[in-house]
């Protein structure tokens, strides 16, 4: 057992626990620190597969940004967690029976199929660059060459499908406050005189007569 | 005993299988509905990452790397309908999503 077993063992435990750990968290944002936990181990893993650019790029945009928005997402909800966990326990032995049932038979199967299939020597070691001079080989250039060349359009094509998820969330997560007293400057600029005052001519109204304020007051004391 | 592809084929499936054990155990619960989403896509990805080095054919990192992309898209809208969703219910909870009740 060399130490790349060893470290594929040691990485493998800890995402299988942290991934357990976010799927029982009582509280989420243990969840998410777990998740977190668990998509760093598999970096680790990727890296032991020589796919250090997309380890490195786990670490950075996954970790560093979309599970620190989960993160910001968790807390900033007031969640009660007991009425969403009702039930949990009670069903946990059927899950876990069916999960050991999934995991258990994908696993004879893929070790069946795949547990002969040794690393392939096909990737060398270094290459030979445009001058015959031989350069160590490097993951990250070969995948900017595919991403540059053969997948030019999807990569343009995944580009335009983030703009969509920005513009989506901040249009759904917008909201006008409607007790806010901040001014308008265009509104205040265009305003004329004429629309704030408005002369009106009105005739003088004629006190009333005196005999009807009279004849009322008689008709008080009468009910009194 | 060495690395074989199976070991990494398996490991993704175990995390698979617990994804899923993750979405029945805890239908009520938006937020860790999301989760358990972001580690089945781990767990597709692991497959991919394994294939593609075993067989020396980068095409599966490049398909990694749209995966990528499309999850944190999804994150990030699904994040702010949960948003959205506590701001109107004051709850995360998928039972309470029955307005389109017939």
């Amino acid at each position: 057992m060399d130490a790349k077993t060893g470290f594929f063992y040691l990485f493998s435990a800890v995402l299988l626990f942290a991934a357990f750990r976010v799927i029982t968290a009582r509280n989420p944002v243990h969840a998410v620190l777990n998740l977190i936990l668990a998509f760093s181990q598999a970096a680790a893993i990727w890296l032991l597969l020589k796919a250090e650019f997309l380890g490195i790029a786990l670490v950075l945009v996954y970790l560093g940004a979309v599970m620190v928005l989960f993160l910001f997402v968790v807390m900033m909800l007031d969640i009660r967690i007991d009425a969403l966990r009702r039930g949990f326990w009670k069903h946990f032995p059927f899950a876990a029976l069916i999960g050991a049932l999934i995991a258990f038979e994908m696993g004879m199967v893929l070790m069946g199929g795949f547990g002969d299939v040794e690393e392939s020597k096909a990737v060398a070691a270094t290459a030979v660059n445009a001058a015959g001079q031989a350069v160590q080989y490097s993951n990250t250039q070969e995948l900017g060459k595919l991403l540059y060349t053969k997948y030019l359009y999807p990569v343009e094509i995944a580009a335009v499908i983030l703009l969509v998820a920005m513009i989506a969330a901040i249009a759904l997560t917008l909201r006008k406050r409607k007790d806010s007293k901040a001014v308008n400057p265009a509104q205040q600029i265009r305003v004329r005189a004429q629309d704030r005052i408005k002369l009106v001519k009105q005739p003088v109204t004629q006190p009333p007569q005196q005999p009807a304020a009279e004849a009322v007051a008689p008709a008080v004391e009468t009910k009194a | 005993m060495t690395l074989t592809l199976g070991h990494f084929l398996t490991l993704g499936a175990m995390l698979f299988a617990l994804a899923v054990v993750g979405i029945f155990l805890n239908r009520k619960n938006l937020i860790v509905l999301l989760m358990a989403i972001e580690l089945m896509l781990l767990a597709v990805n692991m497959n991919f990452v394994a294939f593609s080095s075993y067989l020396g054919d980068m095409n599966g990192q490049v398909f990694v790397f749209f995966i990528l992309t499309v999850a944190a898209a999804e994150s990030a809208i699904g994040l702010a309908i949960l948003v959205l969703l506590f701001r109107n219910k004051s709850s995360i909870d998928a039972e309470d999503l029955n307005a389109l009740k017939g």
